[in-house]
């Protein structure tokens, strides 16, 4: 029982070997399970933000397209009414101011309360007459910048200015000609309607719409403070152009979405304006809650790497150290078997010729028994030489047959057996040691005990073991060790105790573990009680220990019988 | 027991020869007619000639197993007791022996007492099929 560890840097070794078996299988658990978390993730994600700006730029492109359409409208409408009325009526009619305020009513009785004002201006610029709520008869607008523009053109509408009434308003001008001179009926559109129209448009909580002129001044009034000239857009918005059937234009920023349109053949444009955390806010709901399950997904696979790793890594260290229990078992029942093998040889070799002597001494004791040698002086020395002969023999057998029990009992095959023979031919095995250090060994078997099945050799093992362990304890000083067996139910229950200096508790719960051991280093390997441990679990028996330090050791180990005594 | 009349006529089968020859002195001694046989095969040859009363036969030999030799034995003259002598521990070997119908067996080396009183039970036994 003797083989050294001399591996004891194996468990450092082993140590950083599992950390690293574990740290791999955790890699490649969350290589696996993120890889395509990751690759489905990212491909519907990108998907879906190109389907979701695709739909957002689609809808805000209708939206601005038919506001677009919708001021136009407005506008073309109100143009035609001033130009029907410039056609219909006589600009001495027009003069006439009465006349021209019954206009002003009729127009609002039909549901054209828009107009403000009405006005005739002749090509000094002067309003020669005015109906409305502003005293503004005999204004000259001469050096106004819509005037200059208005007597150019047929028609005209102007920017949003404040001009004479201090108030935000825009006109529509219709020039015609009288007597080789041109005059200009003009119209004023109501502001509020006007900017209604557009303030209407709003959508989530920042989308709103504005309309700017080619100067970038404000043409309505937007519900959010802004300042058009900072505008990142600005660049794009092509200044110069005529063409109004330009389709929105979209411009995207960090922050915002802009869409806009030309109006008023290029004089104005309209401006959508939302916060991109507004017109986009399903699509970063649904990137939230994409990178939460992500993150969620990547913690549990963790937590289950972690989790899986941990338990087969310890599954393998238990294997690896019952293997290597085992091994050494294995390699340890081999010494045992080659042992057995040689004792065997041995005794077969010596029984014969110790036969041989021990007959011839016998005849020789035969022949001195005949009368010629009755009278011999040396007969008594001859007769007790030939005796201690016979007795010597004796001894040699009892030796030979000692080994030879030894050797049935080395193989490892499974036998129905008797415990107490067992017992009594490892107790002869440790006679010549207990002798050597003083320990005697009292046995208390129970007669007529059942069978068990066991491997002999390994149950030789489990005893030689604990029989060694506690002459070890002893350390030479003397003692008894006492070893009883009886039945108790369904089992056969040996106990084996010392009066030895006991073990320490803390040692106790060890004691079976593997390479644990107290002795010196290279004198035990750690290794017997817990190849004892195994052979008595295979053989589904237990073992256990009982210890006070200062009184001694007692294993209680339990066999099972075996079946073939019912 | 041993009545002169009727000597036990015994063969003894053992490749040890000093074990044959002193063992077949003492026994020759007490009054036993004891052939001496070497080997298998001149145990064989001796029981051809002779009606043994009782064979004393080693279990292990260089030219035959003592199990295959009891097997003849037993074919040939199944009236005679043979008692197998084992040098070798093996117990199970001669416990095979009685099962091929040995009278008995004794582990070598033996007390001549022990010997002799097996002898006369296996006469014993003998006698009564000669009977």
């Amino acid at each position: 029982m003797s083989f050294k560890n001399e591996n004891k840097g194996d468990g450092l070794i082993n140590q950083s070997y599992y950390q690293s078996v574990r740290r791999n299988m955790i890699m490649i658990v969350m290589f696996i399970s993120f890889m395509p978390i990751i690759l489905i993730s990212g491909i519907v994600l990108y998907h879906f933000d190109r389907a979701y700006h695709d739909k957002v730029y689609a809808y805000l492109g209708e939206l601005v397209e038919k506001q677009k359409q919708n001021i136009d409208v407005f506008l073309n409408e109100k143009l035609n009414k001033i130009q029907f009325i410039v056609r219909a009526f006589s600009y001495e009619q027009l003069c006439n101011e009465s006349f021209l305020q019954n206009i002003l009513s009729m127009l609002h009785q039909s549901q054209m309360s828009v107009f403000v004002d009405l006005g005739v201006v002749d090509d000094s610029g002067v309003q020669v007459a005015y109906a409305g709520p502003y005293k503004l008869l005999q204004a000259n607008y001469h050096d106004a910048d819509w005037f200059k523009k208005a007597i150019e053109s047929p028609y005209y509408i102007s920017d949003v200015f404040l001009g004479l009434r201090g108030q935000p308003h825009f006109i529509i001008t219709v020039r015609q000609e009288n007597f080789g001179k041109y005059w200009i009926l003009r119209a004023t559109i109501d502001f509020v309607t006007f900017n209604n129209l557009v303030e209407n448009v709003s959508i989530g909580k920042t989308g709103f719409a504005y309309i700017l002129n080619r100067k970038f001044e404000f043409q309505t009034k937007p519900r959010f403070d802004i300042s058009p000239l900072d505008s990142p857009y600005k660049s794009l918005i092509d200044t110069t152009t005529q063409q109004i059937d330009i389709d929105p234009v979209f411009y995207k920023d960090k922050n915002n979405i802009y869409v806009f349109a030309y109006l008023k053949n290029g004089d104005w444009f309209l401006v959508y304006q939302q916060k991109n955390s507004d017109a986009f806010v399903d699509l970063y709901r649904a990137q939230l809650i994409a990178a939460l399950i992500a993150i969620l997904g990547a913690s549990f696979a963790f937590i289950i790497a972690l989790w899986v790793s941990r338990r087969v890594v310890s599954r393998i260290a238990r294997v690896d150290q019952e293997k290597e229990v085992m091994n050494l078992q294995i390699i340890e029942s081999g010494k045992l078997a080659s042992l057995g093998e040689l004792a065997a040889g041995i005794a077969h070799e010596i029984n014969n010729p110790v036969a041989i002597m021990v007959e011839e001494a016998g005849w020789i004791s035969d022949l001195l028994s005949e009368e010629e040698f009755k009278e011999s002086e040396n007969l008594s020395e001859f007769k007790r030489a030939l005796n201690q002969i016979n007795t010597q023999g004796k001894r040699c057998k009892e030796i030979t047959h000692k080994l030879l029990s030894f050797a049935r009992k080395t193989d490892n095959r499974e036998d129905n057996m008797q415990i107490n023979e067992l017992i009594i031919d490892v107790v002869g095995l440790s006679e010549q040691r207990s002798k050597y250090e003083a320990v005697s060994i009292e046995t208390h078997l129970q007669e007529n005990l059942p069978l068990i099945t066991a491997s002999m050799s390994e149950l030789q093992q489990v005893f030689l073991n604990l029989i060694n362990n506690a002459f070890d304890a002893m350390e030479k000083k003397g003692g008894k060790i006492s070893i009883s067996t009886h039945q108790e139910q369904d089992k056969l229950v040996i106990q084996l105790k010392d009066n030895g200096p006991g073990i320490p508790h803390a040692n106790l719960v060890r004691i079976f573990d593997p390479f644990f051991t107290t002795k010196p280093v290279g004198k035990g390997t750690g290794l017997g009680l817990s190849i004892c441990y195994g052979i008595i679990q295979k053989m589904k028996g237990s073992i256990e220990v009982q210890s006070s330090v200062g009184e001694g050791t007692a294993f209680i180990i339990k066999l099972p019988i075996a079946k073939e005594n019912e | 027991m041993s009545n002169p009349d009727e000597r036990i006529q015994l063969l003894l089968v053992d490749d040890e020869q000093g074990y044959v020859n002193v063992l077949a002195n003492r026994l020759s001694k007490r009054n036993i007619i004891v052939t001496k046989a070497f080997n298998g095969a001149q145990g064989i040859q001796a029981l051809r000639k002779t009606d043994f009363d009782i064979a004393l036969l080693d279990l292990k030999m260089e030219d035959m197993d003592g199990i295959e030799v009891l097997k003849i034995f037993k074919k040939m003259y199944p009236e005679m007791e043979v008692i197998m002598l084992t040098g070798h521990g093996s117990e199970t070997a001669a416990k095979e022996g009685i099962s091929h119908g040995a009278f008995d067996y004794l582990t070598k080396p033996c007390e001549l007492d022990e010997l002799l009183e097996k002898i006369y039970q296996a006469y014993e036994k003998r006698k009564q099929t000669k009977v």
